[in-house]
């Protein structure tokens, strides 16, 4: 591209300010670059201390996750040409706190997963002489939409409940359960049900359904929360209704 | 200096570091182990590998077939008890994956499906669409949080193990987000940090695969053995580097030059047929694919584009139905970083640096010969993989071997034997010194951290590309010695303690000069070709002078003392390594 | 299992930055104000809902009251009104549909069935259900 494009990205040093800052920065990219690109070349050839997380840039890691032009988007996915005209505003994701320039602190996202049990639970496990679980492509079609989750939080950030409420599981976290729910050989959606139905859980969502919309891997939290609302609210008749029901 | 004590600490969270903190939990659920990574564990590397996992299923197939298919890949370099206890141990680690949830493709019946892969004579490639080291490891992480015992450390970037009357005793670490070092103390370290792609311009490697865990043995005095054996991946897309799986070639694509004719059958891999045949054309090893493709670019064949030369890769005919349900991810990649449908489109591609086969010396338990110190993965060298892996073995790789480098931690560790003596902390504090002074503290940049990274991974490229000389390698060493000394005089625009990236990108710049540096003279010292090393002034294999692994020990001068060890064989004995027709 | 140090550590650390979120953060992003758009219409079905009940309440105290009731509906401006909480509800009552097809998945012959299916369902009960208190009004 002929003319720099330039680029306004968000700085915080903890140390010496209390209040993130902007800085411009204009950048010689050419055609093929994406966001990360640019960022790089910003890292290497103008100011080294400029922080953000990245590794794969395939689209696969996850880490990338940035605001560009208050768009949650994975930087090393995006081209600078789909941004342009400058100049090109890059911050980092909302609704965790900044620890430093475009990194955010995801922390809350691992201690959430943890609650929801995302492994496979069963009341009897086969040996492994015994072979694999069956399990017929259809069967792993219920699941598989939700287990393509890079964990990239792009749906956290595009969440305003879960920047309004920092209680919420958020939409990642439910999907992911919402995975091992749907997955043929788990025996746990009783025990992940008790976690995701309290008030920070699936009721704390009022489908804005921004999360689907900026998903990059179209996993469908949105879709995976209210799913669950419904099997919840069935479920809750059930017990109420019939409490002999094995359960 | 704060210190922390665990029973065990895992450096590395990816497919063998989770697959070994669990190895140790259920060995011993009454060990803490801490798993110390510099990324949160589902960003690494693992995330990316696509192809699929190797391990015995058919009824038609035998352990024999698998060892036999990886020792003579890996050109005869591959321990064989080492390849019998991996292909033996392979089967059931798939199995258990399977039974932590990992989504492995099924056939129409509910049992697992296997692909054909290349080198191997029958189908054993275990699958997860095209996405199978991204399953892997997620399943393996959401798994590791359910052990009590095991606790995560993410984002702490380990700068040096500590070592003491001969024994590792654990490590020093920074945590990133308050840069604060902290002295990590431990009865056994298992080092599981990954290869080393990012020594060179062009990989598929993410841009963490700095070679960290290497260069930390490395200098702990533990030798690393067959560096000179670097996999270039013959079908990477030019620019990026972003790996194409070799299931595309699996499920039946074909490799074009200029004129779409399959070239491959120029290069003693057998004749063209309609449908993959195992062990032949495009499914033979990687290392013959890709000195293929220098062959062919070298008499002018291949074709010319403004990021380098490239051939076709061309699966139009296997039909979007194949495409979608086989190779989606591939199908996801073309578009959005080519701008190409290979559905209707050839795929550009061309060999780019994806592995290596080389690594921190183990046995096949994991120990290095250092007590206390144990690797699995990348990272490390049994040596199963021989002077050329083949695709899949690598995913199997880490999880055997990450159970067994887990299990032999466990087993060595006495609970609560992680405790701080004055010699071990003495150490940590000078590392918190050195780090301060040497990087923090310095003024007046002359050198660049991204400038001198972009001269090494220029010197390697050049002097340890696919086919290599001895003028070209001792030309690179001296530019490499150079950019050691150059080194010293790095300094840092970022000042801030809190996640300083430059800071870590200067620290595995230094990893990376010593594994270029262990990866040159390893390649200079052996004057024969086999496998992925190929000299073109010592063409020939040389069994009876270099069926031995290369060891390159660490020396204050920075040119490391090279050594021979042999390689184990059990059963089969060095042959002629054949593919195409002549293979069946 | 857990992350850094101290758990609780993260959303207390003094140097690490929260933005103040603004008052109008929802008119930053289309999607935002027609979500906020969508939820305040429930405020219409909660009015509609209270006429309703005036209706009953002044239906039980007699026909002056009702009469009154009834003149009441028919001033102009509450006319207006209630056309534009029609709107409202009828806007409510769509984007709550549009929703249905996402939060409901079901299976006829072991294939799952397209969202428009689900939704065209969703439509006929409306359909079904409004006939039926249509039919009460006119025909009782």
């Amino acid at each position: 591209m002929t003319e720099p494009v330039t680029f306004q990205i968000q700085r915080y040093r903890p140390e010496v300010e209390d209040e993130p800052t902007w800085e411009s920065f204009g950048v010689p990219c050419r055609s093929e670059w994406m966001i990360l690109d640019a960022l790089n070349h910003i890292k290497d050839h103008v100011d080294g201390s400029l922080s953000y997380r990245w590794a794969c840039r395939m689209g696969v890691c996850g880490s990338c996750g940035m605001l560009v032009n208050g768009e949650p988007v994975l930087t090393c996915a995006t081209y600078v040409t789909s941004v342009l005209p400058g100049p090109v505003r890059v911050e980092p994701l909302r609704g965790f706190p900044v620890m430093r320039d475009l990194v955010s602190d995801i922390s809350d996202f691992v201690r959430k997963l943890e609650s929801v049990k995302p492994w496979i639970v069963r009341k009897s496990e086969k040996s492994l002489e015994e072979g694999e679980y069956l399990q017929t492509p259809r069967e792993m079609g219920e699941y598989e939409q939700y287990s393509m989750c890079i964990n990239c939080m792009l749906c956290y950030s595009a969440c305003p409940i879960y920047e309004l409420e920092p209680d919420f599981l958020g939409p990642a976290v439910i999907a992911l359960a919402q995975r091992y729910n749907l997955d043929s050989r788990d025996e746990g959606s009783e025990e992940r049900m008790d976690i995701l139905s309290r008030q920070d859980g699936i009721w704390c969502c009022t489908f804005v359904g921004e999360c689907s919309a900026v998903c990059p891997k179209n996993v469908d939290p949105a879709g995976a929360i209210q799913r669950l609302k419904v099997t919840s609210t069935v479920h809750a008749f059930k017990s109420l209704l019939m409490p002999w029901a094995g359960r | 200096m704060d210190t922390i004590s665990h029973d065990i600490l895992v450096v590395g969270g990816g497919g063998a570091g989770l697959r070994a903190a669990i190895a140790v939990s259920e060995t011993n659920p009454g060990l803490s182990v801490g798993i110390v990574s510099k990324v949160y564990p589902m960003r690494s590397h693992t995330v990316v590998a696509e192809g699929g996992a190797a391990a015995v299923v058919k009824p038609e197939d035998s352990l024999e077939a698998h060892a036999y298919d990886t020792i003579s890949g890996g050109d005869w370099l591959c321990d064989q008890d080492a390849v019998e206890a991996f292909v033996t141990e392979a089967p059931e680690e798939m199995i258990r994956l399977e039974h932590w949830g990992c989504p492995w493709s099924r056939q129409p019946d509910g049992h697992i499906a296997v692909r054909p892969f290349g080198g191997m004579k029958l189908e054993r490639t275990w699958y997860a669409a095209d996405k199978t080291g991204f399953h892997l490891l997620h399943t393996l992480y959401q798994t590791s949080l359910k052990y009590e015992g095991v606790r995560n450390y993410d984002e702490w970037f380990v700068t040096r193990l500590l070592v003491d009357e001969g024994r590792c005793r654990g490590l020093v670490a920074i945590e990133l987000a308050s840069g604060k070092p902290y002295a990590m103390v431990a009865g056994a370290v298992i080092m599981c940090t990954g290869g080393a792609g990012k020594v060179y311009p062009f990989t598929t490697n993410a841009n963490i695969k700095t070679g960290d865990g290497m260069a930390l043995a490395y200098r702990a005095g533990v030798p690393l053995k067959d560096m000179e054996f670097v996999q270039f991946h013959p079908t990477g897309l030019p620019f990026t580097g972003i790996l194409i799986t070799e299931a595309a070639r699996a499920e039946g694509g074909w490799l074009l030059n200029k004129e779409g004719y399959r070239y491959l059958q120029d290069y003693d891999l057998g004749v063209p047929n309609p449908a993959p045949v195992k062990r032949s054309m495009e499914l033979g090893p990687r290392d013959r694919l890709s000195q293929a493709f220098v062959k062919e670019m070298e008499r002018g064949r291949t074709i010319e584009t403004p990021h380098g030369h490239v051939v076709h890769l061309d699966i139009r005919h296997l039909g979007a139905k194949v495409i979608d349900t086989k190779l989606p991810f591939v199908r996801e990649l073309c578009l959005k970083y080519e701008n190409l449908d290979p559905v209707k489109e050839l795929i550009p591609v061309r060999p780019v640096v994806h592995y290596m086969m080389g690594g921190v010396h183990t046995d096949m338990h994991g120990s290095t010969p250092l007590p206390g110190l144990y690797a699995a993965g990348e990272v490390a060298c049994v040596n199963i993989n021989g002077a050329n892996r083949l695709g899949s073995n690598s995913l199997t790789e880490l999880l055997v071997f990450g159970a067994r480098a887990g299990r032999a931690a466990a087993e060595f560790v006495a609970p609560g034997a992680g405790s701080a003596n004055g010699a071990v902390l003495a150490q940590a504090l000078d590392e918190e010194r050195r780090l301060k002074a040497a990087l923090l503290d310095r003024e007046g940049s002359r050198e660049r951290v991204s400038g001198l990274r972009n001269e090494m991974q220029a010197a390697i490229d050049e002097g340890a590309g696919i086919y290599r000389t001895a003028e070209g390698l001792e030309s690179a060493i001296s530019t490499i010695q150079e950019l050691q000394e150059r080194y010293g005089d790095v300094a840092l625009d970022d000042r801030s303690r809190t996640f300083n990236t430059e800071l870590m990108a200067s620290l595995e710049l230094a990893n990376l000069l010593d594994v270029a540096e262990a990866v040159l003279h390893s390649a200079l010292s052996r004057t024969e070709s086999r496998g992925a090393h190929q000299r073109t002034d010592h063409p020939e294999r040389e069994d009876e002078r270099l069926l031995s692994h290369s060891l390159a020990f660490w020396t204050e001068d920075d040119v490391p003392r090279i050594e021979y060890h042999p390689v184990t064989i059990t059963r089969w004995p060095p042959g002629k390594r054949v593919y195409g027709e002549q293979a069946s | 299992m857990g992350g850094p140090v101290n758990p609780g550590y993260t959303r207390h650390h003094p140097r690490w930055h929260r933005r103040r979120i603004p008052i109008f953060w929802w008119l930053e992003k289309a999607s935002y104000t027609k979500f906020i758009a969508r939820e305040l219409t429930s405020l219409a079905v909660g009015y509609t809902a209270l006429v309703l009940m005036l209706q009953v309440w002044s239906l039980a105290r007699g026909p002056e009251s009702y009469d009154r009731f009834v003149s009441w509906l028919q001033l102009r401006p509450v006319v207006a009104l209630h056309i534009v909480m029609l709107g409202l509800l009828v806007y409510h009552s769509v984007t709550w549909l549009s929703l249905a097809p996402r939060a409901l998945v079901l299976r006829f012959a072991r294939r799952r069935l397209p969202g428009t299916v689900v939704l065209l369902m969703h439509y006929a009960a409306w359909l079904v259900a409004s006939a039926a208190v249509l039919w009460l009004l006119v025909a009782g």
